[in-house]
Formats: C-alpha cells, sequence, structure tokens
C-alpha cells in the first residue's frame, strides 16, 4: 500500500512544489483553504486533483442538418417534423421545419425517424466487469475492506471491452457513469466518460465531469464481510462504519483547514470531496426504509445523496425523495433476484415520476445498457396501465437529461440545447418501440456509428482476428 | 371492453371453487395463431371444454356462447418458455427458497424437478399476468454435468402445475460442463460417454431386458418411470461411475425415449455434441444455448437437431462466445433449424420473452442483421418452444385441438406498451393479481393516510 501511494505523493509534492506541470482543476479550494497559521499550504492540502486528466478529443465531423424527424430534445421538449443542426462538434441550433438550413450542411432526410440526445447510463461496469468475463477480469470491487473510498474506478476500467460499442450501435450510448462495485459500503470513485474507443481510459474520460462516489447499503456489505467474520455483519454494523467513517472525514478536513496535515489520505480526500460537494455520491440503496436512514445520515454529516441507485423501493417513499431532491436510478423492471429487490414493482418509475420525484433509468448491465430506451417505454407503460400518462418526450428524459444532471454533466451534453456537445443518435423508428435501432450515432458531432455503414462502427482489441469480428452484434 | 371484464371477474370467481373450464368466443380481434402465419385481423377464437375448438378469419360463432368482444384487441396462444426457474424460486438470493442452483447430492442423472415445483411461488403469478401459460423448468447443473429430468408446467393459479414429469435430460457440456466434470472438456465428453455406455448396458444386462416379463412402471406421465428406476435387482459390474437411480434414469435417454438437452456455446462444442450420434444412434438431441450456432447452422439444420437459444446474447462473455450475435437466431433460423427462444430465468424474465421476440423482428431494418418475421418470432416463443418440447399437439398454438391457453393483449404483444389484459389456461380464467399488484395498488400515493399503509390491502 504505501509503495503503491508513495509514487503519486512524489508526484503530488512534485507539483506543489511548482517542479512540474500540474492539471489545476478544481484544486482552487484545497489551494486556498489548506494554509495553517503559518501560512504555508501543506502537501495534504495542496495537490493535483486531477492526476489522470481526460486526453479526450472530439474527433473530426460535418456540418450535419437532420431534417424532418420526431425530435425528442431530452428535456422534455418535442418537436415534429423538426430540425438539428450539428456544427462544430456542438448543437447548433433545433427548430421546425422553418428553420433554415446553412450553406454546407450535410442534410440528412430523417423523415420517420426519431432524433433524440445520446443515451446516457449512470450506472455501468462496462470495462472494470468486461467482457469476456474470466476472473482475471474482474476489477470492479475492492472486497477487502468495507470502505475503499481510496480506489477510483478509472484504474480498472478496460478501454479494449467490447461492451462499449455494443451500448453505441445498440443502445445509442454515448456518456455512461462507470462505478465501483457493491461489495463495499464505500466503493470508491466513479468515472464518467464519453463511449468513444480509445487506447487509454484517459482517452476516454468526459472532460470537466465530476467525480462520483459509489455507496451501497444493505444486502451486499453485510453479506461480503459478515461472511469474513468481521463488521459490518448487519444493517446497523453498515451504519456505524459508514458514521465512523464520516466522522473521521469531518476531522481530516478540519485539520486540513487548519493546516495542521503533512500526509495525504487518498480516501479521505474522497470523503472530503464529498463533504465539500465536489464529488457525487451514488447510493446502491434497494430499501425505502434504508434509504430514508441514509437520508438522515447524509444530513447528520452535511452531505447530499444526489441519487440512489437500483432503488426497487423508491416509489415507497417518493414524497421523501422529492423533498431531498434525490434522484432515483433504476430498473424497468427487475425484481425478487434477492430479498432486497423482493418489493419491486414495475409502476416505481411512473409512481416516482408522478410523485414529483426524479427518475433516471439506468443498466448495471452490458445488456440492458444495449436496451435502456426499451427499459424506459415499459416503464411508461406499466404506468399508462394504472392511469399515469407520462409523455413521450419526458420519457426520454430519464435517459438523458436526467442522468446528466445527476452525473452533473447536464450543461455540457443531455439534451439537445444549441451549445451543448453533439451527442446525437438518429433512431430509425420511435426509440420507445420494440422495433426501432439506432440509425447514426454522433459523438461531439463525430459520426461514430452508421448502420449502413460497416466500417463505421468500433471493433475493439480484443476482437480482431476472431469469429465475428465486425459483425452486426 | 366491459364484456371482457365481466368475463374475467367470472372467472376469478370460479378460481375460489374448484377451477372449471370456460367456454367462450373472442371476436373482432387481431388473432395469432402462433404457428409462424401472419396475423390474422378481424378474427374470431372459439374455446370450448378448455380446448380451442377454431381460431382464424371466417370462423362461426356458435349459438348460445359467451362472447367477447375483442376490438382493438389481439388474441394470442400463451407466451411458452423453454428452460426456466419457474417454480423453483422464490428468491434467487435467497438460498432457502432455492432449489434452482442447489443440484449436489448423490444424485445426478436421476433428478426430477417435478416434486419440488412450487405453483403459489411469486416468480409464477408475475409470469403469468406476464402471458406466459407453459413453461419447461430444469435445476442448475450442480454437482455433475447432468442436471436431471425437466418437466413441463402450466402457470395456472391451482395446485396441480405439472404438464408432464421427465419430459427430457439436461447435460451440460463447454465451459460449465468442463467446470463440474473435474476441469475440462475431455473429462466433460468421457464422463458423458461413459455415462451412455454404462446405461446402454444396464438396459441390455439388467433385469427387465433378461425377464422381458416387466411392463414399464404406469404412473400416468407421457414418459413412464423406467421399471428399473422402481427397483434394486439387477447386477452391475463394480467399477462403474454412476448409481443405480443416475443409470436407469440415463436408459430412456440412450434408447431415444428421452430427448437429451445438451448446453453447448461455441461452435467446436457444437459440432462434438452433434457428433454424439454417431455412437449412440438413438440419442434425441436439443441443443440449449449455442450462441455460436450460427456459424454450424448448416451442420445443426442437417442433424436435425432444434436449438433453444437466448434471445439477444451479442457479447463474447466468455471464450466460447466469441461470435455472439443477436443475428444468431435468425441465422440458424433462415438455414432451416427450428429455433424457440428461452433459457429465461433470473433477471433475464420469463415475461420477457416478447420483447426478445420483438427485438428479433427489428433486427429486419438493420443493415447486414438477420431476424425473423412478426410470425415466425411470435412462434419462437409458443408453437417452436412446444414442438421441442414434444407438445406441438397439445399448446403452443390457437390450431383446433390445442389446449385453451389464450391471452388477450392490450395490443401486438411483441411491442414494449402491451400488455396481457386476460389470460386463460386450459380454458380456465386466471387472475392477474400479485404481490407486485398489491403493493402497487396500496403505495399509489406515497404519504400515510389515515391510518398506516398496513391497513390498507
Amino acid at each position: 500500500m504505501i509503495m503503491k501511494y508513495g509514487l503519486r505523493g512524489a508526484a503530488a509534492l512534485a507539483c506543489a512544489l511548482g517542479l512540474t506541470a500540474c492539471a489545476t482543476t478544481g484544486e482552487t479550494r484545497s489551494a486556498t483553504s489548506g494554509k495553517g497559521s503559518s501560512g504555508k499550504a501543506s502537501p495534504a492540502a495542496n495537490f493535483d486533483k486531477d492526476p489522470y486528466p481526460s486526453s479526450y478529443k472530439p474527433y473530426a465531423g460535418a456540418p450535419t442538418a437532420l431534417v424532418g424527424a420526431t425530435i425528442y430534445d431530452g428535456a422534455g421538449g418535442r418537436i415534429d417534423n423538426g430540425t438539428v443542426l450539428l456544427s462544430g462538434g456542438k448543437v447548433e441550433a433545433v427548430g421546425g421545419p422553418d428553420l433554415s438550413i446553412p450553406e454546407g450542411y450535410t442534410r440528412i432526410d430523417a423523415s420517420g425517424r426519431f432524433v433524440t440526445p445520446g443515451i446516457i447510463d449512470i450506472h455501468s461496469h462496462l470495462g472494470d466487469y468486461p467482457s469476456p468475463s474470466v476472473a482475471a477480469h474482474s476489477d470492479g470491487n475492492e472486497a477487502t475492506d468495507p470502505t475503499t473510498p481510496n480506489v477510483w474506478a478509472e484504474h480498472s476500467v478496460w478501454p479494449q471491452d467490447p461492451g462499449f460499442s455494443r451500448a453505441l450501435a445498440n443502445g445509442g450510448i454515448t456518456a455512461l457513469q462507470v462505478l465501483p462495485g457493491s461489495a463495499n459500503l464505500m466503493g470508491g470513485r466513479s468515472v464518467t466518460l464519453k463511449n468513444v474507443a480509445s487506447r487509454t481510459v484517459q482517452g476516454m474520460k468526459f472532460p470537466g465531469a465530476p467525480y462520483g462516489f459509489k455507496m451501497a447499503c444493505g444486502e451486499n456489505p453485510k453479506r461480503v464481510y459478515g461472511g469474513k467474520n468481521r463488521i459490518p455483519s448487519t444493517r446497523m454494523g453498515n451504519f456505524a462504519v459508514n458514521r465512523a467513517t464520516w466522522i473521521k472525514a469531518q476531522e481530516y478536513r478540519r485539520k486540513r483547514e487548519a493546516g495542521k496535515l503533512e500526509t495525504r489520505d487518498l480516501g479521505m480526500e474522497t470523503l472530503v470531496g464529498v463533504l465539500d460537494g465536489d464529488i457525487l455520491v451514488h447510493n446502491h440503496c434497494y430499501r425505502a426504509d434504508e434509504m430514508a436512514l441514509v437520508l438522515d445520515m447524509a444530513r447528520e454529516f452535511g452531505y447530499k445523496v444526489t441519487a440512489f441507485h437500483h432503488a426497487v423501493e423508491s416509489y415507497k417513499i417518493a414524497d421523501l425523495l422529492k423533498a431531498s431532491g434525490t434522484c432515483s436510478a433504476i430498473w424497468a423492471d427487475w425484481w425478487g433476484f434477492k430479498m432486497e429487490s423482493y418489493d419491486g414493482i414495475p409502476e416505481n418509475a411512473a409512481l416516482l415520476q408522478n410523485g414529483g420525484a426524479c427518475v433516471v433509468i439506468h443498466s448495471d448491465d452490458a445488456n440492458q445498457i444495449q436496451r435502456l430506451n426499451q427499459e424506459a417505454a415499459k416503464a411508461q407503460a406499466d404506468g399508462r396501465r394504472m392511469g399515469i400518462d407520462i409523455p413521450d418526450a419526458t420519457v426520454i428524459r430519464w435517459l438523458t437529461l436526467n442522468p446528466a444532471t445527476a452525473m452533473g454533466i447536464a450543461d455540457q451534453t443531455g439534451s439537445l440545447a444549441p451549445g451543448k456537445m453533439a451527442d446525437v443518435v438518429l433512431w430509425n423508428g420511435n426509440p420507445l418501440s420494440v422495433y426501432a435501432r439506432p440509425d447514426k450515432v454522433w459523438v461531439d458531432g463525430a459520426l461514430l456509428y452508421d448502420a449502413s455503414d460497416p466500417k463505421r462502427r468500433p471493433v475493439s482489441d480484443f476482437e480482431l482476428g476472431q469469429p465475428g469480428m465486425g459483425d452486426t452484434k | 371492453m366491459s364484456r371482457m371484464r365481466n368475463a374475467l371477474l367470472a372467472g376469478a370467481a370460479l378460481l375460489a371453487m374448484p377451477a372449471a373450464a370456460q367456454d367462450f368466443v373472442i371476436t373482432n380481434a387481431t388473432v395469432v395463431v402462433g404457428d409462424g402465419s401472419a396475423p390474422v385481423e378481424g378474427g374470431t377464437v372459439v374455446v370450448r371444454g378448455g380446448k380451442v375448438i377454431a381460431a382464424g378469419a371466417g370462423v362461426a360463432v356458435p349459438a348460445g356462447a359467451q362472447v367477447i368482444d375483442g376490438i382493438g384487441k389481439w388474441v394470442t396462444p400463451g407466451i411458452v418458455v423453454a428452460l426456466t426457474d419457474l417454480g423453483l424460486v422464490d428468491v434467487d438470493g435467497v438460498s432457502e427458497t432455492n432449489d434452482f442452483t442447489k443440484g449436489s447430492g448423490p444424485f445426478s442423472a436421476a433428478l426430477d424437478v417435478a416434486p419440488a415445483i412450487n405453483p403459489s411461488a411469486q416468480p409464477i403469478a408475475v409470469s403469468r399476468a406476464g402471458g406466459v401459460t407453459r413453461a419447461a423448468v430444469v435445476p442448475a447443473a450442480g454437482g455433475s454435468i447432468f442436471a436431471g429430468q425437466g418437466a413441463i408446467i402450466d402457470l395456472g393459479a391451482d395446485p396441480s402445475a405439472i404438464t408432464a414429469a421427465r419430459v427430457f435430460q439436461y447435460v451440460e457440456l463447454g465451459e460449465n460442463g468442463a467446470q463440474l466434470a473435474g476441469g475440462s472438456r475431455l473429462t466433460s465428453h468421457a464422463l458423458l460417454r461413459n455415462a451412455l455406455r454404462e446405461a446402454r448396458d444396464f438396459s441390455r444386462m439388467s433385469e427387465p431386458l433378461r425377464g422381458g416379463t416387466r411392463a414399464p412402471v404406469d404412473s400416468g406421465d407421457d414418459i413412464p418411470i423406467d421399471p428399473r428406476l422402481a427397483s434394486n435387482n439387477g447386477e452391475r459390474d463394480d467399477d462403474v461411475l454412476l448409481t443405480r437411480f443416475d443409470v436407469a434414469a440415463l436408459v430412456p435417454v440412450v434408447n431415444g425415449r428421452q430427448p437429451l438437452y445438451i448446453r453447448a456455446e461455441r461452435a467446436a462444442d457444437i459440432r462434438a455434441a452433434l457428433a454424439l450420434k454417431r455412437e449412440f444412434p438413438a440419442l434425441r438431441l436439443v441443443l440449449v444455448g449455442a450462441t455460436e450456432g450460427w456459424l454450424a447452422a448448416s451442420e445443426i439444420a442437417a442433424a436435425g437437431v432444434p436449438v433453444i437459444a437466448s434471445g439477444l446474447v451479442d457479447l463474447p462473455g466468455s471464450f466460447e462466445q466469441l461470435a455472439a450475435t443477436q443475428s444468431n437466431i435468425g441465422r440458424m433460423s433462415a438455414a432451416g433449424v427450428k429455433v424457440a427462444i428461452g433459457n429465461l430465468r433470473d433477471n433475464d424474465q420469463p415475461r420477457y420473452a416478447p420483447q426478445y421476440a420483438g427485438n428479433l423482428v427489428a433486427l429486419g431494418r438493420v443493415p447486414g442483421a438477420t431476424g425473423l418475421s412478426w410470425g415466425q418470432a411470435f412462434a419462437a416463443i409458443s408453437s417452436i418452444p412446444a414442438e421441442i418440447l414434444g407438445m406441438g399437439g397439445r399448446f403452443g398454438s390457437l390450431k383446433a385441438g390445442r389446449s385453451g391457453d389464450v391471452v388477450i393483449w392490450s395490443g401486438d404483444p411483441l411491442e414494449l406498451s402491451s400488455a396481457p389484459e386476460a389470460v386463460w389456461i386450459d380454458g380456465i380464467a386466471q387472475p392477474l393479481d400479485n404481490h407486485q399488484t398489491r403493493l402497487r395498488d396500496r403505495y399509489r400515493t406515497a404519504g400515510e393516510g389515515d391510518l398506516p399503509k398496513a391497513y390498507d390491502w
């Protein structure tokens, strides 16, 4: 452990002393607040918060006009017979048939087809549990300690996971959050990626996206650590360990701000990032009663739960979730595979929407990430059958602007607003129909999937020379 | 609509008493026979005495029949899911409730799923509400490459679930089989061959054939218990591997009276499975999984071996699935293989079968992909699995004489927005409520009322 972190500490020290060029994203708070009575910044307070910076650069794209489509703009708006202009990697304009198309735009007749923002999966393990799912690839759970806020999912992501390409071609996924698993109460930092093929994870990292922090309540942590005959083995143990850890984090923050810390602590840096509001909490939690307790724990220690993930019982506390401004990232209808999922119902999303709470449809699965649009459609239909009518354009928001907001990237993507990244899917039919598939997918205005061009689809290194290379998948 | 509700209420009332089949006619509906043909608009379905009498266009409505107006609705045979865990599991992750992934103990091929089926399990009720009316159930292979003998069940809300017991034997080859066999495909193939040879020897040498006088034990099932299963007589060599019960269970397999379902994913494993017929000519094989089946489609077709495939596998989840593509089922079907969409369990719920079938229709509009026509896709979740299970004459379609397993859908059953509005099994109207629907109704609004939620039921 010491060896592992020693190198990074040395780099941070060099950074602090001005010996190397350092990324400064997000550094301001600690750089200014970390001064003790001496007035000198301590190494524990003044460090590079972005040591593995995004190297992603948008690929080339031509100015493009999608004309005559039904547009769901991701923010809940719908335009029939609409036009979307993409230029310079950005959404240039969105409008109706009267929107004029400037010269030099490649015009695509999208009549009878549908346009949405790129689909966003807030809960994925692509790359950290990649295909093939052999033991050597099992990099999602650092299940050696119930709290591992020191681990970062990006250090596990294998960019050659063939799952990324399936998510792009069949699901229209343009951005995703890759999280550590749920064995631990505090599983570590997530990473938000653009769904672009790359040799390195840095080449996929979504520029400027905040980090997320994965937490888990309920059965998994108590089963994993109870099985090792250590705390936590119960739900009350889960809370005791969490609370003790937050107390330490508060102390760490106080000492750091007082300039009394010389040694960095990677885990504490993550936890203080949460307390400071820089890192967003994504909490795996199934049961309503446990979510209510977690909301109180968050108040106790002064942080916010951005989203509960897998929250199959959210419908029981839609009022509490609305009040706390916490999203529910959920499947359409998974249920019953473990005790804490036994009360899952297909109307969960509709009841939340009806109660004014935030809904995000997520996958947690390398297969369902290819069909988030279908999952949302099922959830919509289940609501309609109980008398809750949710417009198509609102349902699309569950897959676009809502996850973008909960991931802290809504200023850049998630809706077809002028100036946002041109992350766009052209569907060959209504994406809420089982019969629809993506025709084309753009990421930052670059055409990265085209159903009618066999070469315009990514083939990972792993698939080269294998049976089925480059096949439709 | 109101007439339909009335019909349902009548059905629900009947359920409180010993269930009785209804005679009814559905008119003006889009009728799906389920045999691969295209849907028929303005069709009629006649059910009497628990059986389908007629279905399609131009069917006369018998005088005095109870008529349900199906205008705007679709009517189909119930969904048939081949290979699932329904009735074996309440909650997968709760070990005490899970009879699916437990299969160790001293026996292997002799394991019989039938006595373990629980018709009251919630997954059955939830699947029934999803339009699933029949299923083939088999446990996961646990301590052996043999999972045991699968059964066919109906999903009716009544105590008798078993349509047919001991319908097939299930064996794992490929990676999983290799693990179960002690480490390699070499071992699993040796174990399988040895088991079949022991069964062949046992069949020749033991009492019933030597005496030639004992008839099969009549248990009322389609496939009678082999008399050796009910006897401790019969000498065997000292160097046998299988227990008496296990080898006896394999006698109908090696003699071709009970099909052998073989799980194999990669093309090479499929070919190795097909090659078994050269050594054991009587084997009646069914391939399960067959992710790379499209690479051996012509050989599978030539062997006349049907396939139960997963709907949408397109990831190289293992090294035996490198060539995975959603076009697998379409390509095998186009090559003449009889393919059912199946293997639905755990989070791949049986009620997803129509969604998977719809996705295969969607492939028809993806350049370079091979899907299924609408009629083929529906057949792949109704008549085709029934035929593979040897039950094509009994259920799986709305052809005359089939069981009255009928579903009225709110629209196109393969479309995500549609759902069953009424379900009959053997002509008996089924309840569609369950734990989930009760929770839905209780939490229509989240806040507490005058009394706690616990009083709202």
